[in-house]
């Protein structure tokens, strides 16, 4: 049943690794799904080159969004559980039937939901809003994909209470595998809001209820679409502190207080919900001040406190190989390790563009002026594209060889795509900000108003930006493109790795410790401190720079 | 040491100095950050609204003709051009694909709009100046605005509500008092208006409580 991993010594359960192996599989094949989506939005949205006509730009724009946001991270996130309560833990998977059959639910869901989709009989994209109304096939769909995936996560809690059971963990988990605890919780609450809100929307579109109400529909809806965004966030950074552990020996700078953040994560993140519902009628100003902002930015406290933890991991572990100065740990960091890269580039673009954004897009009065505008999109392309999305990538490179046993195959070209993703990515977010700024709105095909009978006409400034968004969202999709030519070619034709000598991405061992404790009272990471102030302060001038184009509006109570 | 259990005593261990400087730099942020929102609610002048009431899309419909009948000044592009007094409730009507109906505002002036949707949802997104709200039907949307610079503005609909999203578009003009609003809109077709009680609206153009 174990096989013991001659590289990291790990023991590894195979039928887990059956499963954590099929889940990554279809991770990507939805992820090409919907990147190849993402190709024709990117060249319909430009309002010159409009590729696709109406229909089925909305008809894709559904398309991609399950498929993006939830299909490719879900079914990734569900192998990452896996791998996080088994493998690393040295353990056995507790039940492999269900396991399967979770993983056939989500299939069949995710399938049922691809296929009313390109039928055109749910062009209701990702949110379907009531009164819109969408086949019930779809919503069956989002029942069976949200059980399968809730099967999924009690199945990572079974896995880590037969490991206690049988003595693989004592008094407390690997941080990896605790931020992964995090994610699952959080999966948990948002699993069964779907469940909530998709049972009555489901009887409604079989005309067994006859009317749900649009309102409380957004509530709930927004219990299972923002946390699904946090569990991300959570798996991401569970993501980003086992790429720093394997490619330079990582060292958490305090457990405590990394813990305290995933821990504020739980009490505190599935408040944002309210995110959404910051310029709706029904909710009053009090609600939405206290939910918004996670009860005092508590949430936001927990990421900033990543925000430092990670790249001090990183120094930490490179000053004890004897780097000195400020920045010199930085600068002879394993650039060449593709996942070493794309963890860097994930933290930076997500704190710098999707985090801070995401702050301002969320304050209840700020939101006035982002509400479905292309600032939206453009803030969760920050997050969950060049965050989740690309940690997720990096991390892929470690489980070719650790799990597939494959070499990666084109390995001097997936030294780039990280930087080809995340640059592109990077890119485009910015200019949907921008856009966003103007006016420009989310989800709309045509901002000239060719056949409508007004006019209007944005600011002349959103050309500059639009090419911009073709430049970024070109080179992001060939980014994705690349990437999953290299996953696919490596996982199916890859040629069989033998053993640790074949291992292209290197796994560095954390530093011996040094004989003396290291002193407290002084500033262990100059480097790391430097950086998160440059982050504070473009985060703050960020904060003003948002209340100024705010109050030049009109007034309104 | 993410992928190993740690050491025995992790919950002991003091953290560094730098880590507690930037978490307390961090609190410290966010309750100024939480606090801000509050203050803005007191001091700012863009706030969103405590008022909204359910409302059947029929009988908003109705608010929404006698509104259009009572202060109707034109038609423009087959929709009609209405100015309601200062003060007044104005009311928005949202369905699938159009805003109706045209608003002409004074300057500097408060009006109560009252903006809900026959169908389905929608997004009331006013450009240039970019200021967006939810609208959903079976909701009065209520909010209170004061236009602060004269000129042509356009209402796009920014929430997809079917095929035809893309082509709902509605304009505010706002003038300054005295003016007429045919310097943004071209010629408009006038009648005569008395501004006598008619329907739901009052002579103060409020919509009676009943």
């Amino acid at each position: 049943m174990f096989r013991k991993c001659d590289i990291t010594g790990f023991e590894v359960d195979k039928r887990g690794e059956a499963l954590i192996k099929v889940n990554a599989v279809f991770a990507v094949i939805f992820f090409l799904v919907a990147i190849i989506a993402a190709f024709f939005l990117v060249l319909t949205r430009h309002p010159t080159i409009h590729l696709l006509p109406p229909h089925l730009y909305y008809r894709f724009l559904t398309l991609h969004g399950w498929n993006a946001l939830l299909f490719w991270i879900i079914f990734f996130e569900i192998a990452g559980l896996y791998f996080g309560s088994t493998v690393v833990l040295n353990s056995r998977f507790s039940s492999p039937p269900l396991g399967w059959l979770a993983f056939f639910l989500m299939l069949g869901g995710a399938l049922l939901i691809n296929y009313t989709i390109l039928q055109g009989k749910a062009d209701v994209l990702f949110t379907s809003y009531p009164p819109l109304k969408a086949h019930w096939l779809y919503y069956l769909g989002v029942l069976l994909f949200a059980i399968g995936a809730l099967l999924g996560v009690i199945l990572f809690f079974a896995n880590l209470v037969v490991a206690k059971r049988e003595g693989k963990w004592e008094r407390s988990l690997p941080l990896f595998t605790f931020g992964l605890l995090t994610a699952a919780i959080i999966a948990v609450v948002t699993l069964v809001s779907g469940a909530i809100i998709f049972i009555p929307t489901f009887l409604w579109s079989l005309g067994i209820i006859d009317k749900v109400d649009p309102e409380n529909y957004r509530i709930i809806f927004w219990g299972v679409g923002h946390p699904a965004q946090q569990i991300n966030l959570a798996a991401m950074i569970s993501a980003w502190y086992l790429i720093s552990y394997l490619s330079v020996g990582g060292i958490t700078p305090s457990e405590k207080i990394s813990r305290l953040a995933f821990l504020l994560y739980i009490f505190f993140i599935n408040l944002a919900s309210a995110h959404h519902l910051l310029v709706d009628p029904a909710v009053s100003p009090a609600w939405k001040v206290f939910n918004t902002s996670y009860a005092m930015y508590l949430a936001v406290l927990g990421s900033m406190i990543h925000a430092y933890a990670i790249p001090a991991s990183v120094e930490l572990a490179q000053r004890k190989r004897g780097y000195r100065g400020i920045f010199a740990w930085l600068a002879k960091a394993p650039w060449g390790n593709p996942a070493f890269s794309a963890m860097f580039i994930s933290l930076v673009g997500f704190g710098f563009i999707g985090g801070v954004t995401g702050v301002m897009i969320g304050k209840e009065q700020t939101n006035i002026i982002h509400h479905n505008t292309l600032a939206v999109p453009g803030h969760f392309k920050g997050t969950v594209v060049i965050g989740t999305t690309l940690a997720f990538m990096g991390a892929t490179y470690y489980l070719i060889p650790l799990i597939f046993r494959r070499k990666i195959v084109l390995y001097s070209l997936a030294k780039v795509q990280p930087w080809l993703f995340g640059l592109g990515i990077a890119i485009l977010a910015i200019s949907m900000l921008a856009l966003g700024y103007l006016g420009v709105p989310r989800r709309h095909y045509d901002i000239l108003f060719s056949n409508a009978p007004f006019k209007h006409e944005f600011n002349p400034a959103m050309w500059f930006f639009w090419t911009l968004f073709v430049i970024g969202g070109v080179s992001a999709v060939l980014g994705a493109l690349l990437w999953i030519l290299i996953v696919v070619l490596s996982v199916f034709f890859g040629p069989k790795l033998k053993g640790p000598e074949d291992m292209q991405i290197p796994i560095v061992l954390p530093p011996q410790e040094e004989k003396k404790n290291p002193s407290h009272s002084s500033i262990l990471c100059p480097g790391t401190l430097t950086l998160i102030f440059i982050f504070f302060v473009w985060f703050m001038t960020y904060f003003f720079l948002n209340w100024k184009w705010l109050s030049a509006t009109w007034y309104v109570k | 040491m993410a992928l190993l259990p740690p050491p025995e005593n992790w919950d002991k261990e003091k953290p560094s100095k730098d880590e507690k400087t930037w978490v307390y730099i961090a609190l410290l942020s966010c309750l100024f950050m939480f606090f801000w929102m509050i203050g803005w609610h007191i001091f700012g002048k863009q706030n969103t609204s405590f008022v909204s009431y359910k409302v059947n899309p029929m009988e908003f419909f109705q608010l929404y003709n006698s509104f259009v009948e009572k202060y109707k000044i034109g038609e423009k592009n087959g929709t009609p051009v209405v100015k309601p007094p200062p003060e007044s409730d104005v009311i928005l009507l949202a369905r699938m694909w159009s805003w109706s109906p045209i608003l002409v505002l004074e300057k500097d002036k408060w009006y109560t709009f009252h903006i809900s949707s026959l169908d389905l949802q929608h997004g009331f997104s006013l450009q240039p100046v970019n200021m967006n709200f939810q609208v959903i039907p079976g909701y009065d949307h209520v909010l209170k605005f004061k236009p602060t610079k004269e000129g042509e503005y356009s209402i796009i609909c920014n929430e997809f509500c079917g095929i035809g999203h893309h082509l709902m578009i509605g304009k505010v003009i706002v003038i300054a008092e005295g003016e007429t609003p045919e310097k943004y809109l071209g010629e408009i077709k006038t009648e005569k208006n008395d501004f006598a009680e008619k329907g739901y609206f009052n002579q103060a153009g409020k919509i009676n409580p009943e």
